[in-house]
């Protein structure tokens, strides 16, 4: 494999991961701060036993997109060393924003919330919590823009004389049309996934038959219809943002609608198969399910759109950007995508998703007021699949959009192919590879290990904590939540 | 002053930020075999920086982007050209932060030697490759025509590089210990003042070796009189350790570090990456730089919320201003082995 092979399974490998915890912990940074919120309002216990259980699970999570968000951030001067400079002046900016603006927000108000029990008042506390959350909102904010702007580039000039792409409008980067559909997507998809996670953990711990959590059936039964709720309600959200997603995106980058489906000729009244056989890159598909028009209206709103087909997509870019990989400062010769990879991950994002949504329609319905659940096996497997369907979702949803649009790393500015760091050798990108994936597989199976261990000990009995002024320390009492 | 000044400087105040503030805290991980006796020791040390270390490491990320945004050119030489180094240090601080995060979730013995361990190697790592890639940095890399670093880990491990690697090291051990000092009270306190009285003769040793070199190699007036005085307050602070002023010796290593930092970056302006080549190739603030327009929203954005994080992490350390003893360290709060002995399941209702 060449260097460009290796950085870019690592770039997958690696931000794949990343988004694996990344939505637990904008999420439960959310469902947390709520608990603790109705906690001090209402003084229910409940609430407080929760905090403090979901506390320790949302910190074992967040350790890992901690160490992992730092790789990120290094490794694009690492591996795609053209890339940074090519983009540098545009993408740089929202990066070292989310620095300055986001992660200082939130690793200090996390580190006064884990180690504040005792030494904030109640509401200084749940605000901590508060500011955590508006840091990794602020956070998703600053890094999505600059992914968006790789998925559609505005507010900059192409500049011959440096070779580069240079910002001129900070607010057109800020506020890409691309963007304002796929925050909200991405926060909502986030949440949902949280909810689902809260959901299974109660599940789980619902149908456990050991005396310890029998006795608390009645806050499982909370936890789980809490998760419910969050998961169903986002998971609304999720669907109309992605709805409004995919206009836009038909509009910006109508290859990857074409890919998504594998639709080779422009139709109208575009259908979309939920599945198919026949040759891999669909170029002999049978539709086995297929809903008439429903691609159509992704694409336009409307059931009779147009929707521009893969080959004439193919003719026009080569029209514009030329066949000859050396021309100019963009190269390619193929605009197409890898269709199966396109097609199917859109299919597990939606389907996962929605069966997601659908788990948790079905636990609120038979939870709801004045049933008496016997927990059937069936509760512990939904406690199981429903929070990884979630994550799952998630994870192809980034693998269809990121692979939707290669060639390309900038939209129509530069390839992939181009951006990857020249001076840097096969051996170095092997050992980079290799070391990475084989301490993030060791460490997945640390924190799966610890996460499965805290969920099988639930929820501890209440505890008060004290009531403190600011500031206050008292001199001989043991630390709270020390390490 | 020009925007790229500025942006020069403020990279400068951020890399000196994150080695005054993780100074301290890689020190309290190099020397947690040395200083604590005990496990409840140990727990001393990892809770005397348990609130900060997070919020400390951050300097790095913003100074990482803040080169991207700024300098690109000088980003993408850098780490693509520091590969290996960059890496390790990438692997170090993977385990070094999980270490703190995950130590105490386990009451169990071999659980928690292996994360020490992970702390310590975590530790040592980058306090030493930081200084061989910054002694690099300023002394000047082959660079060639397109930008490109043509050297590669061996390069960079050069006497000038390793000394640069000592020195931090050094530093960044005292620093810890008189932190340790500072922040504790009983055994682990007085052991931690006089570690740091012997460390830091070491550190000042190698600390005015590195800087006289790296004066005479690439140095000015200015960055001569920062390094003289870098000596003086790392002597200075020495002097206090030695009283028992704890809070004057953090001053003095807090000073010292600072200065050399900055003496550093005075030595290396106008250039960011001088190349050793051809100083024709020399990556410098202005051809390294992004435009002005990206670096005037920058300056904004810096200008307005650079105060306002100032302010919260100062409260912080405020907030936990108080001395931690062994007599503040809880039992264990860990999952034991004994919380997953099942219970016996009771008979099914259904
Ligand atoms: C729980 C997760 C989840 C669920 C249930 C869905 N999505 Fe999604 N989707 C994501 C999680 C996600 C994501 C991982 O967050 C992505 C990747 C990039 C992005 O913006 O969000 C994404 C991307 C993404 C894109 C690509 C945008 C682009 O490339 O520009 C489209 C068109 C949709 N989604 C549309 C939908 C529709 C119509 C859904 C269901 C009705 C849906 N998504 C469910
Ligand atoms: C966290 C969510 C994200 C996930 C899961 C993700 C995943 C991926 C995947 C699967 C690829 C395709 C790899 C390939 O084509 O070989 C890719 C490419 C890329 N993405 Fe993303 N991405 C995410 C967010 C981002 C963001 C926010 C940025 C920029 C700030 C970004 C920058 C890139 C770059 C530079 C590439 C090109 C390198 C390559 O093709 O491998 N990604 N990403
Ligand atoms: C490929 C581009 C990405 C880079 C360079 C990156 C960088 C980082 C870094 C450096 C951290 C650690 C922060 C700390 O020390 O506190 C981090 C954590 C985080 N990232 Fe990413 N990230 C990327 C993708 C994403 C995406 C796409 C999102 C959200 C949509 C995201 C959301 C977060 C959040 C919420 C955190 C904080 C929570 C945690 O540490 O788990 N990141 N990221």
């Amino acid at each position: 494999m060449e260097v460009l092979d290796i950085a870019r399974w690592q770039f997958g490998i690696i931000t794949v991961y990343h988004f694996l915890f990344v939505p637990l912990t904008i999420g439960l940074t959310f469902l947390i701060a709520v608990m603790e919120t109705v906690w001090i309002r209402t003084k229910k216990e409940e609430y407080l036993r929760l905090v403090k259980f979901f506390s320790k699970l949302f910190l074992i999570n967040f350790a890992l997109g901690l160490v992992t968000g730092i790789v990120q951030e290094f490794q694009f001067g690492m591996n795609w060393s053209d890339y940074s400079r090519f983009v540098g002046d545009v993408f740089g900016a929202p990066l070292a924003v989310e620095g300055l603006l986001a992660f200082f927000l939130e690793s200090t108000f996390l580190g006064l919330w884990i180690f504040g029990w005792d030494k904030l008042p109640r509401a200084l506390h749940a605000g901590c919590m508060w500011l955590v959350h508006l840091g990794t909102l602020a956070s998703s904010w600053f890094i999505l823009a600059a992914n968006s702007w790789m998925q559609h580039p505005v507010g900059h000039t192409y500049n011959p004389e440096t070779g580069r792409a240079e910002m001129v409008d900070f607010a057109a980067v800020m506020f890409n049309k691309v963007q304002l559909v796929t925050f909200p997507h991405v926060i909502m998809a986030a949440y949902m996934t949280a909810g689902a996670f809260m959901l299974g953990v109660g599940a789980w711990l619902y149908k456990s038959r050991r005396p310890q959590h029998r006795k608390d059936r009645d806050l499982h039964r909370l936890t789980i219809r809490i998760g419910a709720w969050a998961c169903l309600l986002a998971g609304i959200g999720v669907a109309i943002s992605g709805d409004f997603q995919g206009k836009v995106m038909t509009e910006v980058q109508p290859m990857k609608m074409a890919a998504a489906e594998g639709l080779y000729e422009t139709t109208s009244t575009a259908p979309f198969s939920v599945l198919s056989i026949g040759k891999l890159d669909g170029s002999e598909a049978t539709e086995i399910i297929q809903i008439h028009g429903l691609l159509s209206f992704l694409g336009t709103g409307d059931f009779n759109g147009t929707v521009e087909g893969i080959n004439p997509l193919r003719e026009k870019y080569i029209a514009e950007y030329g066949q000859d990989p050396g021309a100019a400062y963009f190269s390619a010769g193929d605009y197409t995508p890898v269709i199966p990879i396109t097609y199917w991950s859109f299919r597990f994002m939606m389907g996962l998703g929605m069966a997601t949504a659908f788990g948790a329609a079905v636990i609120l319905f038979v939870t709801r007021r004045g049933r008496r659940v016997q927990p059937g096996r069936w509760v512990a497997w939904a406690g199981i699949a429903v929070p990884l369907f979630a994550i799952f979702a998630n994870s192809f949803g980034w693998i269809f959009t990121e692979m939707g649009r290669q060639p390309w790393v900038v939209y129509g500015l530069m390839t992939t192919e181009n951006a990857v760091s020249p001076g840097v050798s096969t051996t170095e990108a092997w050992i980079s590879l290799i070391t990475l994936t084989l301490l993030y597989a060791v460490l997945a199976v640390v924190e799966v290990g610890l996460l499965m261990k805290y969920i099988k000990k639930g929820p501890e009995a209440f505890h008060e904590p004290p009531d403190v002024k600011v500031g206050g320390n008292d001199d001989d009492k043991p630390l709270a939540f020390a390490y | 002053m020009e925007l790229t000044t500025v942006w020069f400087s403020l990279i400068a105040i951020l890399w000196i930020g994150y080695f005054v503030l993780e100074g301290f805290d890689f020190g309290v991980g190099m020397l947690l075999p040395f200083l604590a006796r005990s496990e409840k020791e140990r727990r001393v040390m990892y809770n005397t920086v348990g609130p900060v270390w997070d919020g400390n490491e951050v300097w790095l990320l913003v100074a990482g982007g803040a080169t991207f945004a700024a300098f690109p050119e000088w980003y993408a030489t850098l780490f693509s050209g520091f590969y290996l180094p960059l890496l390790l240090i990438l692997v170090a601080l993977i385990i070094r932060n999980l270490a703190f995060e995950y130590r105490g979730k386990k009451d169990d013995d071999a659980w928690r030697r292996r994360w020490d361990i992970c702390l310590v190697i975590g530790s040592w790592l980058p306090a030493v490759l930081w200084g061989v890639a910054f002694a690099n940095i300023v002394a000047g890399v082959p660079i060639d025509a397109d930008k490109e670093f043509t050297g590669n880990l061996f390069t960079l491990l050069n006497p000038l590089g390793l000394l640069g690697g000592l020195t931090t090291a050094a530093l960044f051990a005292t620093h810890g210990a008189i932190f340790v000092a500072l922040k504790t009270d009983g055994d682990i306190r007085h052991r931690a003042r006089a570690t740091a009285t012997q460390l830091g003769l070491v550190a000042a040793v190698l600390a005015v070796a590195f800087m006289v070199w790296m004066q005479v190699k690439t140095g000015d007036v200015a960055s001569a009189v920062a390094f003289a005085v870098a000596a003086v307050a790392l002597l200075g602070g020495l002097a206090a350790n030695r009283a028992g002023r704890e809070g004057w010796a953090f001053v003095g290593t807090f000073m010292a570090i600072a200065l050399a930092v900055g003496g550093l970056f005075l030595a290396l302006f106008p250039d960011v990456m001088p190349s050793t080549t051809d100083t024709a190739f020399s990556l410098t603030t202005t051809n390294a730089a992004a435009t002005a327009y990206t670096l005037k929203v920058m300056t904004w954005v810096a200008v307005v919320f650079t105060p306002i994080v100032l302010m919260y992490q100062a409260w912080t350390y405020w907030i936990f201003r108080k001395r931690i003893t062994v007599a503040h360290i809880p039992e264990p709060t860990g999952l034991r082995p004994e919380d997953f002995v099942d219970a016996p399941a009771t008979a099914r209702e259904d």
